[in-house]
């Protein structure tokens, strides 16, 4: 069975054009960039040839110019009719015509559009959620990082608080619970009252979930340090009082949202609150049948287990992103989205195959069998939705993609796009039999976990992130930054990813061929472990990029705008004026 | 759609699919995994100190890189008699008030599963050291070492339990390093960790994708036989390492040994199935021929190798020799 030619086996002939397809299209992404730069560059020289040549003008050729432009610009006053005075214009039908006034040799990138108003307490509230979630990225991927490390140099310390097995949970909750949550729920309190057309039902009830779910956090990652735990399955390690502050938190900040949606003044639901409130819903019953405990007696603690992973990944973060996908993308194409009942059929499609395929982790274990089929056909079934959705997204993007080249945006959203449809289908692709005996128990996993937690959430995220800060505050991250952002997290997990994939095929056809000793399979990974550390040092890299932009974009100091329109002159006389009567 | 409109009634009817599903493809298989099976006849409990063991085995964390579960493919052989049924893990119930469940099945194997590691190495001194620094036994373990379960004194006291440790890895130690009480907690978890017989008569299930059986020798001559190497590596080189020149004040070298280079066949094959504790300058060495099941073939196939290994140059032995002692060995300990 070993020595057969894998590249007969379909689980690994799609996982492999799956994985070609990222490379592809950030290979085009990085050629359309490239030629944006050159062609940057080359208008440059042009210019600079042109101010060469100005410079070198005789004074004659000048006068010979400007009587020309003399000629050219002769015509009438204008004012021949109307004479001197200025004009009354009380419907501001003269002042208000804008005006192209400088020629623009460098392609600037879209600034973010200004929205319509949000209120201040609502964007401080967003700016509060999304900040933690930047804390807990940077806290949560150090941490891994060094786990990383601790595959090559496994002594680089002998702390308990600090030994791989401890570590590794408070790694995977800081990211899960910390950053990609907060984050979310972040953006669900700007998009929710959007859609609904009203303000946000309570405001007070946002700081209290943040405040519950960053104690959890910090809670759960010192009980884990410090050895409490809450006894093996992944992402189940914190211990049901710290789980259920994060519960608590994310119950009421739903119920703010149900209220809002209750209240709004659309006749219609828009999508996204579909699958945002349905995430929110679906997570408070997963933790409690996680951890409610009288069924989790010996082999029903792992049918819960497969249960409750699954559905961590894909009822939570995924549906939630989803529903933000459908607000963001449409926005920032500026159209709306190119079928409104395709998400739908997605929608339902995703409740029905996503909940059946939690037993795939344990595939060939002592779990009824029947139940792992029943895994296997709904992973199989869920290329409904993943292809239901990228096909939606894909094609709203149809007829813009030349806003790629001119959006630092875009670029975020196209690859979270992409992951996703790539990253998910391989969860397919691993949960057939033949694949699941190679790979199964591997690193394997571990390259899924991030292709699909990073590539598709983290990118989502951070695409949104910069679509909506700009517009809450008003600045702009550095352009350069943001693009060395994009471009270390993108390399660095392809780094990460694809040596660990390479090589624990190679390890887990090692296992089946069963010539060789367990401990010459740890020493065929030391290569592709190395590897997961150099691309996991640029994914880190590249947060601390992102951390960066953040705090540039939220930081108070504002340049100096000094008002020009009367709008704003008689604006700032009112602030002015409001300020002397309370002082 | 009306019915899409109406936010209560959108929400509960996804809500109402997705516990709907819950119960069927968590819940009720959960319940009834847990409700129609019972440890089998001669599963043993935990001892006491067994069981905080276990304990010490889940704050550290182990099951990040430790599975215990052998599933009924051919690959998994390695790791157990027979593949892992349900009634293994039904023994098992909630930890405390505060901690679920721990069936520690896990789901990757950066290192070995332990389902069976009690039967596979059950020697104290190799699981002391091992946890103390497991470089120092496998040296491209890259499995983390936990020196604070040990302390450092001047003297041995009564009961305590000393670890010899390399020189190389004792470096700024002076003192004596001493096995801390959770540390040998953590090695009786390790050592009760087997698998339990089925019931007399019952069949275990069939491995499943079996290999093409490689064929095994023809009995009496040392050609064909399984590969003596390899054998080597996963039943003896933990503790004799790979240049069978064991580990100073634990595990005796093979390379010169007299037993090794010797006539004696019988003495060999007996440590070999039974153990052997004579000189109290190394370790106890368990019956590791025995708890592995090892064939008469098997056992043929290591003796050649350890005897024409590392400069070793003794004549090989054939298969018959050996199982005629193999067969007297399981008549006199029957008794
Ligand atoms: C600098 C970036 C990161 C590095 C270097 C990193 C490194 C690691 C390492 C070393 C492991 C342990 C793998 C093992 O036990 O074999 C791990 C596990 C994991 N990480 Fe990360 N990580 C990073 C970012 C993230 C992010 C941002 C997320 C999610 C939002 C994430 C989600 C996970 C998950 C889900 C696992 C468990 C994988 C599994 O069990 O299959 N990681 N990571
Ligand atoms: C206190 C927790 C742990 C215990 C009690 C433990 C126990 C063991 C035992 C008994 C073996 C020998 C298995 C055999 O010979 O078949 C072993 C091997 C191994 N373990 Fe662990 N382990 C623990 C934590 C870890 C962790 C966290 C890792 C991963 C980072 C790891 C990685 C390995 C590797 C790679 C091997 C094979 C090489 C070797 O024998 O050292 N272990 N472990």
């Amino acid at each position: 069975m070993g020595t057969k030619n894998i590249f007969n086996e379909w689980g690994i002939i799609i996982t492999l054009l799956l994985i070609a397809l990222p490379i592809i299209v950030a290979s085009i992404l990085a050629i359309v960039k490239a030629k944006a730069i050159i062609k940057n560059y080359l208008e440059k020289k042009e210019q600079e040839r042109f101010n060469n040549y100005v410079k070198d003008l005789t004074p004659i050729e000048v006068e010979k110019l400007e009587q020309r432009k003399r000629a050219l610009e002769f015509a009438l006053s204008n004012n021949e009719l109307s004479g001197e005075t200025t004009p009354i214009d009380n419907k501001g039908l003269i002042d208000n015509v804008s005006e192209v006034e400088t020629l623009r040799f460098i392609e600037q990138k879209k600034k973010s559009q200004p929205r319509p108003y949000i209120e201040p307490e609502l964007s401080k509230l967003i700016i509060w959620y999304l900040g933690c979630a930047t804390f807990w990225l940077l806290f949560g991927t150090t941490v891994g990082e060094y786990l990383g490390i601790k595959f090559v140099a496994p002594d680089v310390d002998h702390y308990s608080w600090l030994s791989f097995g401890r570590l590794r949970p408070v790694h995977t909750n800081a990211v899960f619970w910390g950053w990609a949550s907060l984050a979310m729920m972040g953006l669900a309190y700007y998009v929710i009252p959007r859609v609904s057309n009203v303000p946000i039902a309570s405001i007070r009830t946002g700081y209290r979930s943040l405040i519950l779910i960053n104690v959890s956090v910090v809670l759960g990652s010192l009980f884990l340090m410090a050895g409490i735990n809450n006894g093996g399955g992944e992402y189940r390690e914190y211990i049901w009082p710290v789980m259920a502050l994060f519960g608590i938190g994310v119950f009421i900040s739903l119920r703010n949202f149900f209220k809002t949606i209750a209240k709004r003044t659309t006749k219609e639901i828009y999508v996204s609150n579909w699958y945002i409130i349905s995430a929110m819903m679906f997570l408070l019953v997963i933790a409690v049948v996680a951890y409610w405990p009288s069924w989790q007696t010996g082999l029903g603690e792992t049918v819960v287990q497969g249960y409750y992973m699954h559905q961590g990944v894909g009822m939570w973060f995924m549906l939630f992103n989803l529903g933000l996908m459908y607000y963001f993308l449409p926005q920032q194409l500026n159209k709306p989205i190119y079928s409104y009942s395709l998400g739908i059929l997605a929608f339902w499609a995703q409740i029905l195959f996503y909940t059946l395929i939690g037993t795939h982790h344990f595939i060939f274990s002592a779990i009824p069998w029947w139940l792992q089929t029943v895994a296997i056909v709904g992973s199989a079934g869920m290329i409904i939705p993943v292809v239901a959705g990228t096909t939606n997204f894909l094609m709203t993007f149809k007829g813009s993609w030349h806003k790629l080249s001119g959006s630092y945006t875009l670029p975020f959203y196209l690859i979270g796009i992409i992951f996703y449809f790539t990253g998910s289908l391989q969860g397919t692709a691993e949960a057939f039999r033949f694949t699941n005996l190679v790979w199964h128990f591997t690193d394997f996993t571990v390259a899924h976990s991030h292709l699909t937690m990073y590539g598709i959430i983290c990118f989502m995220l951070w695409g949104f992130i910069y679509t909506i800060v700009p517009r809450l505050t008003g600045k702009e991250p550095p352009q350069i930054t943001v693009g060395a952002h994009f471009w270390l997290a993108l390399i660095g997990l392809l780094f990460y990813t694809f040596p660990l994939m390479y090589g624990s095929t190679l390890r887990g056809l090692m296992w089946m061929e069963g010539t060789k000793s367990f401990i010459e399979s740890v020493e065929l990974m030391a290569p592709y472990w190395l590897w997961r550390a150099i691309g996991g040092s640029l994914m880190w890299l590249s947060h601390i990029l992102f951390a960066y932009n953040f705090y540039v974009m939220v930081k108070r100091k504002d340049k100096i705008t000094v008002p020009t329109s009367p709008i704003d002159i008689l604006k700032a006389k009112q602030e002015m004026d409001t300020q002397a009567q309370t002082n | 759609m009306e019915f899409f409109d109406n936010h209560k009634k959108l929400f509960r009817t996804a809500l109402g699919l997705f516990v709907g599903l819950t119960l069927i493809v968590a819940i009720r298989p959960a319940i009834n995994n847990q409700n129609n099976n019972a440890p089998l006849p001669n599963y043993e409990p935990l001892s006491e100190q067994a069981y905080l063991g276990k304990k010490s085995f889940i704050a550290n964390g182990c099951v990040a890189c430790h599975t215990q579960q052998v599933r009924n493919v051919d690959m998994d052989k390695i790791w157990g008699n027979r593949p892992g049924i349900a009634a293994d893990y039904a023994g098992i119930t909630r930890t405390d008030f505060w901690r679920n469940t721990a069936t520690l099945m896990g789901t990757e194997r950066t290192g070995p599963d332990l389902t069976n590691i009690g039967a596979r190495q059950p020697s104290m001194a190799w699981n002391l050291l091992h946890l103390y620094q497991p470089r120092a036994v496998v040296g491209k373990s890259i499995m983390p070492a936990y020196p604070w379960l040990f302390q450092i004194k001047n003297k041995v006291g009564k009961d305590e339990v000393e670890v010899v440790v390399p020189d190389a890895y004792r470096k700024g130690i002076n003192g004596k390093i001493i096995a801390s009480q959770e540390a040998l907690n953590l090695v009786a978890y390790i050592q009760s960790l087997k698998q339990t017989q089925l019931p007399n008569g019952k069949a275990p299930m069939e491995f499943l994708y079996k290999k093409k059986e490689s064929p095994t020798g023809k009995k009496g001559s040392t050609l064909n036989l399984p590969d003596g190497k390899l054998l080597y590596t996963n039943n003896c080189m933990s503790c004799h390492q790979a240049n069978g020149e064991g580990l100073k004040g634990a595990f005796p070298p093979l390379k010169g040994s007299p037993i090794v280079l010797g006539d004696n066949l019988e003495l060999y094959v007996n440590i070999i199935m039974l153990g052997y504790d004579p000189r109290p300058e190394y370790a106890t060495m368990n019956a590791v021929g025995t708890d592995n099941n090892l064939t008469p073939e098997e056992v043929t196939a290591i003796i050649n190798h350890e005897r024409t290994s590392w400069g070793n140059n003794a004549k090989k032995v054939t298969t018959e020799e050996v199982k005629k002692i193999m067969d007297f060995i399981k008549i006199t300990t029957k008794k």
